[in-house]
């Protein structure tokens, strides 16, 4: 009696024990100094350069200070007005949100088919997805501009937004394929059971459990239109039609480069993907992990 | 009346046909944009360039365009020392910027995952030049190498490197100046997609292994790394890829200088049909530059043992 009592507490007394421990992990025990040294100073390295281009913005011209005091938006001004950056800023932002909303609309018709469905041509579709990441847009930089010559749209942004869009499809197809296999395909049945044809169906259930692998989809397809500079370059001579990185590029091979409107036309460039970034952040691990391709 | 009759005689075959009868052409529908686009921007691109490799095409001569063979690829493996060189500087900096890249973005995704007071603000600072273009890039490091008003003028106050010329026109270093800054925006990329895996680690594995006495070192060597194989193959692997093609960041850095120091493959096709409007033989560079790609590709996945032995 009294032999098999005395265990019982014992393994009761056990499972809390081992509780706490299966949160923290060994990982858990680092001292905190292997973490904050080597972080801090990959940090200086991260910030370092950042703090730069601030500086170079904000202080005077000529000004060899450290800190960017006396402060001056002169650059700012110059920049957007003088050397066009306010159009080429619009330019962007067209191309951008013109290859998210393609990118994601005919990424997500693909992806749900690969996901959904068996078809005699699904295989050879999926290698050659897998084969478009070898394909180097810059190489084919002189038969896509005769493709776009041919149809009357060099100068014009849609060539821009085209180009991206080919570019960025494969891999956000792959990706949203991943994600829409991770939503279970009985949720959709059961919403055929209540009377919803496949497009509500997928609407109502399958669009809002994808929303954060669609976040990063979109935004990985806006911050790359919007930093992507060898297209713009090439399809777009007018000057009235170029995109933020052909403008920094142009102050860039100037004779003598004006390092205060560089720096200012830098911060142009980086705000929306900063924004951009801070909102996403959080869900692009998730969304990378959840749409990782296994097995 | 007679079309209800029919329907109610045999319930079961029309509906039965209806609801196979759209899907059938339905994936076939959903993925035609995606084809469409890819076959007319992708597909059709290549095979003319294909095409263009075994011609003379020039637009600034003319006269000499037509059927040329094999004569491009003749002249780039025998008569062409630019091909050799670019393909060489083409692979160093691949090698080198891959390697580093990963071991950094490791060591930091590894750092990051732990938690720490300040671990989100931490990540999202730690992250941020992930989402910085090649230009900007390359003018946040033309600022910090300017030898007149960059931080290297305050390096050399401190003797390290010297006043006077850029780190980025001097040929001895140029390489790793274009290296660092590269490796400024490169590190997050890798530091993400492993964090992104490491989320999927059990940690009852860890829990285990912590039972049975295994140090740390052991636990990374035995259960992180394993786990992590098939993403580090991947990533690395897309990673090589579009460090080899990318031409935004040394282009705008360095243009391929200084006398030619730090020009890729890919930089010298570029100048080759926008410079110089040889088409045709820029298309065999582009050929050869794919077919080695393509190779190098498989091989590492072959080596790499890709998905292989964890099933």
């Amino acid at each position: 009696m009294i032999t098999e009592i005395a265990p019982a507490p014992e393994r009761v007394a056990s499972e809390p024990a081992r509780r706490p421990r299966g949160k923290r992990p060994a990982w858990d025990e680092v001292p905190r100094w292997h973490i904050y040294l080597p972080l801090s100073v990959y940090l200086l390295f991260t910030l370092i350069p950042f703090y730069w281009i601030l500086l170079f913005a904000l202080r005077p011209a000529g000004s060899t200070s450290l800190v960017p005091w006396p402060m001056t938006f002169d650059h700012f001004g110059k920049v957007w007005n003088e050397r066009a950056f306010g159009t080429y800023f619009q330019n962007s932002v067209l191309v951008g949100v013109a290859t998210l909303v393609m990118t994601t609309l005919v990424a997500l018709a693909g992806g749900y088919a690969l996901a959904r469905f068996d078809f005699r041509i699904k295989k050879a579709f999926m290698l050659a997805l897998l084969c478009t990441q070898f394909v180097p847009g810059a190489l084919l930089l002189v038969p896509l501009f005769e493709i776009f010559a041919n149809l009357r749209m060099i100068n014009s942004l849609a060539s821009v937004v085209i180009a991206e869009t080919v570019f960025q499809l494969p891999l956000s197809m792959i990706l949203i394929s991943g994600f829409i296999r991770n939503v279970p395909f009985s949720l959709e049945e059961a919403a055929w059971v209540d009377g919803c044809n496949r497009f509500t169906a997928f609407r109502i259930v399958v669009l809002p459990l994808l929303r954060p692998g669609l976040i990063a989809v979109g935004s990985f397809a806006f911050v790359h239109a919007w930093n992507h500079f060898l297209f713009a370059l090439m399809f777009l001579s007018d000057q009235g039609k170029q995109t933020i990185p052909v403008g920094l590029n142009t102050l860039m091979s100037a004779d003598s480069v004006d390092l205060g409107a560089l720096a200012a036309g830098g911060i142009i460039a980086a705000v929306p993907v900063v924004i951009v970034f801070a909102f996403i952040q959080k869900w692009l691990i998730t969304g990378f992990s959840a749409g990782a391709v296994k097995g | 009346m007679a079309q209800a009759a029919a329907v109610a005689k045999p319930p079961a075959p029309p509906r039965r046909r209806r609801a196979s009868a759209t899907p059938r052409r339905l994936p076939y529908l959903l993925i035609a944009p995606a084809g469409l686009l890819m076959l007319g921007f992708i597909a059709y691109p290549v095979i003319s360039v294909f095409y263009y490799s075994l011609q003379n095409y020039n637009p600034t001569k003319p006269w000499r365009n037509g059927y040329a063979g094999f004569d491009n690829f003749v002249q780039i493996f025998t008569k062409d020392t630019q091909f050799w060189d670019t393909l060489t500087f083409s692979a160093k900096w691949v090698v080198v910027e891959v390697g580093l890249q990963l071991l950094f973005g490791l060591a930091l995704a590894l750092i990051v995952n732990q938690t720490f007071v300040g671990r989100a603000v931490g990540r999202a600072l730690v992250f941020s030049p992930w989402a910085v273009s090649g230009v900007l890039t390359s003018a946040i490091w033309v600022l910090l190498y300017n030898s007149q008003t960059g931080i290297t003028r305050y390096l050399a106050d401190l003797g390290i490197g010297s006043y006077g010329t850029s780190w980025l026109s001097d040929t001895s270093t140029v390489f790793p100046a274009a290296i660092v800054a590269d490796l400024w925006r490169g590190v997050p990329f890798f530091a993400i997609l492993i964090l992104a895996d490491l989320q999927s680690v059990s940690k009852d594995l860890y829990e285990a292994a912590e039972v049975d006495g295994a140090s740390r070192l052991k636990q990374f060597w035995h259960i992180t790394l394993p786990h992590l194989k098939d993403a580090i193959v991947l990533s690395t692997l897309l990673r090589a890829v579009w460090e080899f093609n990318n031409v935004d960041l040394l282009y705008t850095l360095t243009g391929g200088g200084p006398a030619g120091e730090t020009t890729t493959l890919p930089l010298y096709i570029a100048n080759t049909s926008v410079d110089a409007h040889n088409f045709g033989y820029a298309s065999a560079l582009t050929t050869v530059a794919f077919v080695i790609l393509l190779f190098c590709s498989i091989v590492y996945l072959r080596l790499s043992k890709f998905g292989g032995d964890q099933k």
